[in-house]
């Protein structure tokens, strides 16, 4: 057996250690209090990373707009990514709340996502605006005095489009909607309003992006209208999968908003053409500060915005009005609160409150993918279904005190 | 399969769908008048090792004193990831075994912790204890039936395993399903002593990694150390000897499944957040990847790797965007210039 | 036909269209692992770099066919500059090593194609004639585009059937697959046949990746999930045999593609749709794991065996 007579070596651990040690205290320090620190944790990459990307976009256009501050103080916004995942995204937030320690979170797309996030950012009493994901259970039960949806509670549009396809006459529909919370409360609103005939009801995974063994089951189930709630890069796939299956000759499709968008439009375009959608919110509503919305986020990122991009401006202005309101006393979170509560901002939806659960009482509006004037293919407004609308779970909230 | 030549000298793989481990570890330095050491030993050097324990207990206070409280969760993390490499490394290095469905023993702790929790269970006293049976007893299981085949197909079929418990995971929905399960705190240890606080639950967690470490290092160094690295070396001619190779790697592996499930138990509490990504293969490539980063078959080596690997990604993705780059570069590097992992790099060359 | 009949016959070709492009990557990677003993976690690295090309290359030229060849031409160079510059080095050394060293290009190549390309997925469409549907029964039309893959697949199939059995560098593979100390002794150029065997391997996965970037997302990450298929399709149809990868790869499809349709369908009626639709893929997946534990433990050389 042989041994050599090696030189005593330290194993490099201590050193690693040490160095390492050194390094991370380089990282960034706590920041100085007169300043507004926003936490945008967002889905910025894979099929939904257009979803997050306009939110990002809206809300550092409207801190741009505001002369990089929000509420008077100067605003500094940390855009980290979520991977769609609600792990990253959890270790992400207590990165944000602990180590960047803001005073605000915001951004999450995902519903999965928001409820692994939602309890830490509570509990350490750092306020959350949403723009947009919007669980019932948010809504209802587990309604938080720090969370505030400055978009819409998930079942609103789903319940606009039941009312439509019940009102249009359709007998049997097939419904299909990711499997994860989102999903479940969008085909839960949808049939609040719809009472019909319920062809098929499919939940796919939240990472499936071929629809062919769905889009088989349609085929056999022969429903004379689709509803999909298919966010983003999932519902350009379905749409140009269920166009490329013949499908969309027997079957009209229906779907929310954000299956109907811009970003689906620009990806998808003609084959589109007839879909109604409905929505809290187009780009085309007439007042003040949608049209300089709409006219700023063309010049400055050279598209036009949808559903998203609007929700993230919104909720870095309803921020910018709280923040003014409380002078930029943020240590008083009470005041916060009361500020956030009473929302003295000016939407791009026009007028804009909130009900006792924090989320938002509005109108709907019925939309359908049309060519406008200039033969772009986009959509139009074509009524309200929808006034004053407010949330199933109401109800069911106790609002705790903070 | 190929009949695997008896060696004299150190053992080369005749086999090559058996290459699986690397050459054994360089035997330590002997110190000027004992016997020389064992090559199947691993002495622990107090001399750099208390000091690093001591710097390790000195860290929440000194955190704490900069308001940088978020690095003792960090650290946290980091000695959970510890003591789930050097699990594996047990099985691995020691024993030989390359398993690829390691993290989910660590997984189904974590869940065991988290179901527990659901159903009110919040003593930690039961719920640990609970998930390491829970992941001892998983590991029983897909041992029994992994340790009769060898080579990639091993690697496989672990994988094959642990993938088939992911996919369970995620369709039991009662339990989260792939959104995963919200703890809503972290388990109690006794009335009036929670682990709420961050620091507190450091402490305990190091308390328990140490324990763990220098149970797994008095293991190596008894007989049953000994013969799992000897069963490494040439299978045939322990069994000639009456060394049974299934048994004493099927008591390693459910060992190690054990310590798995504790350090999941504890990760779960951590981050107080569990779903089934934590099962996944990529979690166990992550987990392979730290091992031999830090050194197969090295006392070290599954800390070495936690620490370096977890650490890198914590400080590069702080400076820049595309950290990852630079991760997937300098793992490259050291597989490349630095064949034994880093703790085997300053050890003296043999053959 | 009925809605059931027209159900199963839509599925088995949904099916059998998975399981020819899941045959494009695990005969290059049956190949690299049976010849040169490679355990390479960057070959879901090589189809997503492949369908990224592909999609530049589309858009760019605004055609897709010719989008598709670039995209194969560039990556099957990449994989060869791959091999030649890194891969190499790791021949030797065991298999942990290569695991390490192959999943730190996965980590370079994820990130690289990050900075170059964007973290949002990259569009694709399929070529305009093949959008919409074929009439393939009265009254029952099948997407062309899916028929499209199904031809490709099956052709570069039959291709490679004749390129391994009927022609001297096929025999030569076959040699390196089954023994490769006594192929090298027989004078074969181990180096080349190695470099020419990973950039092929290269060529097909980004064949695949440009097939089926219309139908999912050219996405960063998109070669994993995929990639871990592909390995227990070679494990099931036996490390180093073309034959074994097509047979894996199409019962594989097969199963995948049936339970996730299938099985909710089965469990609708006691678990009610939310249930059943997260039992069913589930359920499918680990369907295919049984398969490959079952075949590992009775027949553990996979169901075509290279060796004799």
């Amino acid at each position: 057996m042989q041994t050599v007579a090696a030189s005593p070596s330290r194993p490099p651990m201590l050193a690693t250690l040490a160095a390492f040690a050194a390094l991370a205290c380089a990282a960034p320090l706590a920041q100085a209090a007169d300043a507004v620190k926003v936490g945008l944790l967002s889905t910025l990459s894979g099929p939904g990373a257009g979803l997050g990307v306009d939110i990002r976009d809206g809300f550092q256009l409207a801190v741009k707009q505001g002369g990089g501050k929000l509420g008077g103080l100067p605003a500094e916004v940390v855009v980290a990514d979520d991977q769609q995942s609600p792990d990253v995204a959890r270790q992400t937030a207590d990165r944000l709340i602990k180590r960047d320690k803001v005073d605000f979170m915001t951004g999450i797309v995902f519903s999965n996502v928001m409820l692994a996030v939602g309890a830490p950012t509570f509990q350490s009493k750092t306020f959350y605006v949403s723009a947009n994901a919007g669980p019932s259970q948010y809504a209802g039960e587990q309604c938080n005095p720090y969370f505030f949806s400055a978009s819409y509670q998930n079942d609103n549009l789903h319940e606009a489009v039941g009312k439509t396809v019940a009102d249009k006459g359709f007998k049997r529909v097939a419904l299909l909607a990711p499997n994860y919370p989102a999903g479940k409360d969008a085909l839960a609103g949808f049939k609040r309003f719809y009472k019909g005939e319920i062809a098929l009801e499919s939940y796919t995974p939240l990472n499936q992006l071929d629809y062919g063994a769905e889009i088989a089951k349609m085929r056999a189930a022969k429903p004379d209208a689709v509803y999909i709630f298919l966010p983003g890069g999932l519902g350009i796939n379905f749409i140009k999968q269920f166009v490329g299956s013949g499908l969309s000759k027997d079957m009209t499709l229906f779907g929310p908003g954000f299956s109907a968008d811009e970003d689906v439009i620009r990806a998808v375009g003609a084959p589109m053409l007839g879909m109604f959608n409905s929505s809290l919110w187009a780009h085309d509503l007439d007042n003040a500060a949608n049209k300089r919305f709409v006219a700023d986020f063309q010049k400055e990122y050279g598209r036009l915005p949808t559903l998203y991009a609007a929700q993230g401006y919104d909720a870095a202005r309803l921020i910018d009005g709280a923040v003014r309101d409380v002078k930029g006393r943020l240590d008083d979170k009470a005041a916060v609160r009361k500020a956030l509560e009473a929302a003295r901002f000016e939407s791009v939806r026009g007028p804009f409150r909130f009900n006792t659960n924090h989320f938002p009482i509005q109108d709907y509006y019925l939309r359908v993918v049309t060519q406008d004037a200039q033969g772009r293919v986009t959509n139009r407004t074509l009524g309200t279904v929808f006034r004053n609308h407010a949330d199933a779970y109401v109800g069911a909230c106790k609002m705790p005190a903070a | 399969m190929a009949e695997r030549p008896v060696p004299s000298v150190p053992p080369a793989p005749a086999d090559p769908a058996d290459r699986m481990t690397t050459a054994a570890p360089s035997p330590s330095p002997s110190p000027s008048a004992r016997p020389p050491a064992s090559l199947l030993d691993h002495p622990l050097r107090w001399r750099t090792a208390l000091p690093m324990l001591l710097l390790l207990i000195a860290l929440p206070p000194v955190a704490l004193l900069l308001r940088e409280e978020f690095y003792i969760g960090l650290a946290t993390r980091v000695l959970v990831f510890a003591l789930a490499a050097t699990s594996l490394n047990l099985v691995l290095g020691f024993g030989g075994m390359v398993s690829f469905g390691h993290a989910a023993f660590v997984g189904l702790g974590a869940y065991a912790v988290g179901i527990l929790m659901q159903q009110g269970v919040t003593s930690a006293w039961i719920a640990w204890p609970a998930a390491m049976a829970a992941s001892a007893l998983f590991a029983l299981l897909v041992g029994a039936i992994s340790l009769r085949t060898r080579g990639v197909y091993f690697i496989m079929i672990t994988l094959a395993f642990a993938q088939m418990l992911y996919y369970l995971m995620v369709s039991l929905k009662t339990w989260g399903g792939d959104d995963g399960l919200a703890l809503p705190g972290r388990s109690s240890v006794a009335a009036g002593f929670d682990l709420a606080s961050d620091t507190r639950f450091y402490y305990v967690v190091l308390a328990l990694c140490v324990l763990a470490f220098l149970g797994i290092q008095r293991l190596l160094n008894a007989r049953f150390g000994h013969v799992l690295q000897a069963l490494r070396e040439n299978e045939t001619r322990m069994g000639a000897i009456g060394f049974p190779a299934y048994r004493h790697q099927l008591v390693a592996f459910t060992l190690a499944g054990g310590l798995a499930g504790l350090a999941g138990a504890l990760l779960a509490n951590q981050s107080g957040f569990v779903s089934p990504a934590l099962l996944q293969w990529n979690q166990s490539g992550l987990l392979l990847v730290m091992v031999i980063l830090g050194g197969v078959g090295h006392l070290w080596g599954g800390v070495v790797g936690a620490v370096v690997f977890l650490l890198l990604e914590e400080v590069l993705s702080a400076h820049t965007l595309h950290w990852q780059f630079a991760l997937g570069a300098v793992l490259l590097a050291v597989v490349l210039a630095a064949p034994r992992g880093l703790a085997g790099w300053r050890r003296g060359r043999s053959a | 036909m009925t809605g059931a009949g027209v159900l199963v016959l839509e599925q088995s070709l949904n099916g059998l269209q998975f399981g020819l492009m899941l045959f494009l990557l695990a005969a290059g990677l049956t190949l690299v692992f049976g010849i040169m003993d490679m355990i390479n976690l960057a070959h879901g690295s090589l189809y997503m770099v492949g369908a990224y090309l592909v999609a530049t290359a589309a858009v760019a030229s605004d055609s897709f066919w010719l989008g598709l060849a670039a995209g194969i031409a560039g990556t099957a160079v990449l994989g060869m500059l791959l091999e030649v510059a890194v891969l190499r080095r790791l021949y030797q050394r065991d298999h942990l090593s290569q695991v390490l060293g192959t999943f730190a290009i996965l980590l370079m190549a994820n990130e690289g194609v990050r900075m170059l390309w964007g973290s949002q997925p990259v569009a694709l469409n399929p070529p305009a004639g093949l959008a919409g549907p074929v009439e393939l029964l009265p009254g029952f039309l099948y997407p062309a585009y899916r028929l499209l893959i199904i031809g490709v697949g099956l052709a570069v199939a039959a291709l490679l059937y004749v390129l391994v059995t009927r022609t001297r560098i096929g025999m030569r593979v076959r040699a390196g697959a089954s023994n490769r100390e006594m192929a090298r002794a027989m004078g074969v150029d181990v180096r080349r046949l190695f470099t020419a065997v990973f950039g092929f391997g290269a060529a097909l996965c980004a064949l695949a990746g440009g097939l089926l970037g219309p139908l999912l997302a050219v996405q960063v990450g998109m070669g994993e999930s995929i990639l871990i298929l592909a390995f227990v399709v070679i494990v099931i149809g036996g490390i180093g045999s073309i034959r074994g990868a097509f047979f894996g790869a199409l019962l594989v499809g097969v199963v995948d593609t049936a339970g996730r349709a299938l099985i909710p369908l089965a469990f609708d009626h006691w678990l009610g749709p939310e249930a059943a639709a997260g039992a069913g893929p589930a359920l499918a997946s680990i369907l295919i794991y049984l398969l490959m534990a079952a075949v590992l433990f009775w027949k553990p050389r996979g169901l075509f065996p290279a060796h004799g």
